[in-house]
């Protein structure tokens, strides 16, 4: 094994490899076709298809040749193999004939049909008559949720959508159950997949059983048109296939990146186009008068938006803010910050669910994960910090997972709720969020009497009377002893009151025990929209503005300013703190909502409303966490009377008159700013900032607060609006309130209950479900969902009456 | 919340009898920790032994739970081997192969003579609860097919008259 050069032969080919490797991987790298349904190169080998079945050289005189599966036959020294002698030929035919006689051939009438692996195969090897004249076996089909349709009576028990649940997915749904002729693939009691990646399981089935349900009967594979693009749900940026037809988003499918997904897709990017046609989609411009919304052109509506601003900023002490989504492109973000500091105002942002500013000249000039994606199997120590790695980034959670399982990482969770992993926790602390500092601490204090160090000034006091738990000790010998250890911090911690405190706690735990940190972001575009400057204290590619610092996030939507631009934001679902942003914002004189959806709840704070393109139908960019640009172009037009947004702010930015917005492409704006960004290498590890904890850390009430994370299926507009992921078992917390038994008795709430949650002026009915996960004096309710929009700020208090 | 699929929590459930428990640590002592689930076919076997001959979708669930493994796993293995029983049987459980050998040697006739005998068909219990027959795959005994087996007995060379005797003396 290893690196043992060997030579072998196939078809009197010589080729020369390591030992130990399948003949099939040689075969597939030198482009030698043996067929196969069970092979798969992710996966595990199964050999139960026998498709791939070769003739091979005997190994000693007199002895016949034996066929042998190509996929399980591993290699060595002066093997020869034959894949279309005689032999071979009619060892692949025969199995042919026996995969057939179950299949129903309904090619006809089956999704698969044109992208069927099976169908292709048996043009080269099935006979077209069949000697089998008894009856076909049928297999009732099975109910896998709203995202994978099932004809189980096609199904040839491949078991690579098993392996896939076990291997990859990491949770273990589907299987093989019976034996001989009453095999069947199904669940356990025949329940919905839960897996945040189900949907693979359509791309690997290489016969017509599991098809897309969303998709199903909607097209045929040969009619479909493929744009390459980008997933805009996740900081990963996944490689995408969008298929089209007449102009309609049709499907979505992984397009290959090893750097990235791999082959794989996330349900969410794969799904998420379906809400392209959603009944929500605003469809032309609108602007309100008199209280009344009316319909009007592109032209109207900028003309009256241009007069409407040109009033507010004549007079200098008006002030305009800005607020976008995560997920906007790099185009649309550079040119926001461009109006907005062409009219001499600083107030843009796009971290719309961060709480504590403090130290944000502190942040790095993206915020990036620190560690190439496909670099994460080579840590062997993580430390997760407020992460739902699996729902927030499925494919860096599967990473991490390949990571456990082949290099034995060791993984450790401080989190202010226990989440299910697809992989052990070697140590888990699960506390009350205004503790994770405090715990952090503890860790420090571990790693400082590990290294004989003192504390830093300004944490001695904090740290001296603390007493090391077993845990936090275990953690930081766990790290400390790592390589390559790391830690990340995830979508959770910046919505805390003490996110400054904790990033610093966490960055010197990094420096002490010589690890990396870095960071996971809501949204596709964290890093790029950094780097065009969407920032208050930043312009673009990171050049600091000190004297003219303008306000963050949580300033424009706790003082009314005079105007607002909002794009690709809900605020009632997409802030921290919705109550307090309707509010705001319906004070506000001046919203102008640039959405591709729009809502009664939108038309509320609204001035004027205009139409923008999903991704799906504007070129741009998105950097991810890895600072790797990626741009794309639209894969359809965009919707009625929708524009691509960097369009609407080019014209804005010419109707204003500012210097500069004579763009004729986004690649021309993408251009301006790559002109001016040198990529560097940084470290996310930050100096120590002595002042920081000055008042201590946080001292905690015991009054129960409300906790929280988003869903990862109510993370954008788009996402939201995807029924079909509306429709699946993650989405089931979106009227729930979870508490441990413990509070459920203290506050008198009964499982299954329907209770009123109450936060400062809001409230919203939730039912009461039993978890014992949560920590005490904690109360779980999700954020951006529509029951939380009248809610305040999660990580405070809140009351609860039956 | 939605992992009810996934949920690998150990522990015991009270589906099974401490007697039951006590008899699957025995096994799981043989195996190392970690691989608790090499005790499946044991624990299954001990389970359908205490539930009066067969499994129940409680019983697999509770052995899952219990050797933490997802509980597809073990219904896999309760349903791949024909020994593992999912509805209630009868007192003795005639098992008929019927694979290639014993095919070929006339196990259909052996088959269709137990009906004319006892009216039940593959699958079925007779009212008196009394028998249950059962086509099963190679039992490994293809030198003597056609054959049958009952409790811990094969019973070979199949032929009516043998298949009489052999039912006159089940009680």
């Amino acid at each position: 094994m290893g690196d043992k050069k060997v030579t072998i032969e196939v078809n009197g080919q010589e080729i020369e490899t390591q030992a130990g490797r399948m003949l099939i991987e040689i075969a597939d790298e030198v482009g030698i076709p043996v067929p196969r349904f069970c092979y798969h190169k992710k996966l595990s080998v199964a050999a139960n298809c026998r498709m791939c079945l070769v003739e091979m050289q005997a190994m000693r005189e007199g002895m016949e040749n034996p066929v042998v599966p190509a996929c399980a036959t591993p290699i060595g020294d002066g093997m020869k193999f034959y894949t279309k002698s005689p032999k071979a030929i009619a060892a692949q035919k025969g199995v042919m004939e026996f995969l057939l006689i179950n299949h129903p051939l309904d090619c006809p009438i089956c999704d698969q049909g044109g992208e069927c692996e099976l169908q292709d195969i048996a043009i080269g090897y099935g006979e077209g008559y069949s000697q089998y004249t008894e009856a076909k076996r049928v297999v009732k089909n099975k109910d896998l949720g709203p995202l994978i349709a099932t004809d189980m009576t096609r199904c040839i028990h491949c078991t690579r959508c098993v392996r896939f649940g076990e291997e990859i997915a990491g949770t273990r749904e589907l299987g093989m159950i019976g034996r001989g002729e009453h095999t069947e693939i199904t669940t356990y009691l025949e329940h919905s997949i839960s897996s945040e990646m189900s949907a693979n399981v359509i791309d690997l089935c290489p016969v017509g059983a599991l098809t897309s349900k969303p998709f199903r009967y909607s097209a045929r594979s040969w009619e479909l048109n493929n744009v390459d693009a980008i997933a805009a749900h996740d900081c990963v940026g996944s490689n995408i296939i969008v298929q089209t037809l007449h102009n309609k988003v049709k499907r979505v499918l992984p397009r290959e990146n090893e750097a990235l997904n791999e082959v794989w897709l996330s349900d969410r990017d794969r799904f998420s186009y379906l809400s392209q046609t959603h009944t929500e989609r605003l469809e032309t411009p609108m602007i309100k008068k008199g209280g009344e919304w009316q319909c009007c052109d592109w032209n109207t509506a900028l003309t009256t938006l241009v007069a409407e601003l040109d009033i507010l900023v004549k007079d200098k002490k008006n002030t305009i803010g800005a607020l976008l989504s995560p997920s906007s492109t790099l185009e649309e973000g550079y040119l926001l910050q461009k109006i907005v500091r062409g009219m001499g105002q600083h107030n843009i942002d796009f971290r719309i669910r961060q709480q504590d500013f403090s130290q944000q000249t502190l942040d790095p000039l993206y915020p990036h994960l620190g560690v190439n994606i496909d670099d994460i199997s080579t840590l062997d120590a993580v430390m997760l910090i407020g992460s739902n790695i699996h729902k927030d980034q499925p494919i860096i959670g599967h990473r991490l997972r390949q990571a456990v399982l082949k290099n034995d990482t060791k993984v450790m969770a401080v989190s202010h709720r226990q989440y299910s992993f697809h992989f052990p926790v070697t140590e888990n602390i699960i506390v009350h969020p205004q503790r994770i500092a405090l715990q952090l601490a503890g860790i420090a204090k571990a790693l400082l009497t590990l290294n004989n160090a003192s504390a830093p000034t300004g944490l001695k006091e904090v740290i001296d009377d603390m007493l090391i738990t077993d845990i936090q000790q275990k953690m930081a010998e766990k790290l400390q002893a790592a390589k390559r250890g790391h830690l990340i911090l995830g979508n959770m911690i910046y919505g805390l009151e003490d996110y400054a405190q904790i990033r610093m706690l966490a960055s010197l735990i990094a420096s002490l025990s010589e690890c990396n940190i870095g960071y996971l972001t809501e949204g596709a575009n964290a890093a790029g929209l950094a780097i065009a400057g969407c920032l208050p204290h930043r312009k673009e590619v990171g050049k600091e503005n000190n004297q003219d610092v303008g306000l963050h996030a949580q300033e424009m939507l706790s003082k009314t300013l005079d105007a607002y631009i909002l794009l690709g934001i809900e605020p009632e679902l997409d802030t921290l703190n919705p109550q307090q942003a309707i509010n705001t914002l319906t004070a506000s004189s001046m919203v102008v909502v640039m959405n591709a959806f729009v809502t009664d709840t939108m038309k509320q704070y609204a001035n004027i409303l205009l139409p923008i393109s999903t991704p799906l139908e504007t070129s741009g960019t998105f950097v991810n966490t890895n600072g790797m640009w990626q741009s794309f172009t639209g894969a359809v037009s965009p919707y009625k009377e929708a524009r691509p947004a960097w369009k609407v702010l080019r014209v804005l930015g010419n109707l204003f008159e500012l210097d500069d917005f004579d763009y004729r492409s986004s690649e021309e704006v993408k251009e301006s700013i790559a002109s001016k960004y040198t990529a560097e290498k940084f470290d996310n590890r930050i100096i120590w900032q002595e002042h920081l904890f000055e008042n201590r850390i946080n001292n905690v009430n015991n009054e129960p607060i409300r906790i929280s994370d988003v869903p990862g299926y109510a993370i954008d507009a788009m996402v939201r609006r995807a029924d079909a992921l509306q429709d699946s078992l993650d989405m089931q917390i979106a009227d729930k309130v979870l508490m441990n038994e413990k509070l459920a008795q203290v506050l008198q709430c009964h499982a299954d209950n329907i209770v009123e949650v109450e936060q400062l002026e809001g409230s919203g009915k939730f039912i009461v479900a039993i978890d014992e996960s949560i920590p005490d004096d904690c109360i779980y309710i999700p954020s951006a969902v529509a029951a939380t929009t009248n809610l305040a700020a999660p990580f405070s208090t809140v009351s609860i009456k039956e | 919340m939605s992992t009810q699929s996934t949920d690998l929590s150990e522990g015991k459930s009270d589906v099974l009898s401490e007697q039951t428990y006590a008899e699957i640590d025995q096994w799981l002592k043989k195996y190392p920790p970690e691989q608790k689930k090499s005790a499946v076919m044991a624990a299954l076997r001990i389970a359908q032994d205490e539930n009066k001959g067969y499994l129940t979708t409680d019983i697999i669930s509770a052995i899952a739970k219990y050797l933490a493994i997802p509980a597809i796993e073990v219904q896999e293995v309760a349903t791949f081997y024909s020994m593992y029983e999912h509805n209630p049987v009868g007192k003795h459980k005639i098992c008929v192969c019927t694979n290639i050998s014993c095919m070929l040697n006339g196990s259909e006739h052996i088959l269709d003579y137990i009906y004319e005998r006892l009216g039940i068909k593959p699958g079925e219990t007779t009212k008196d609860g009394k028998f249950t027959l059962k086509e099963v795959e190679c039992l490994g005994a293809c030198v003597g097919a056609p054959m049958l087996q009952v409790g811990k007995e094969y019973h070979e060379y199949l032929t009516p008259e043998k298949v009489d005797a052999l039912l006159s003396r089940l009680d």
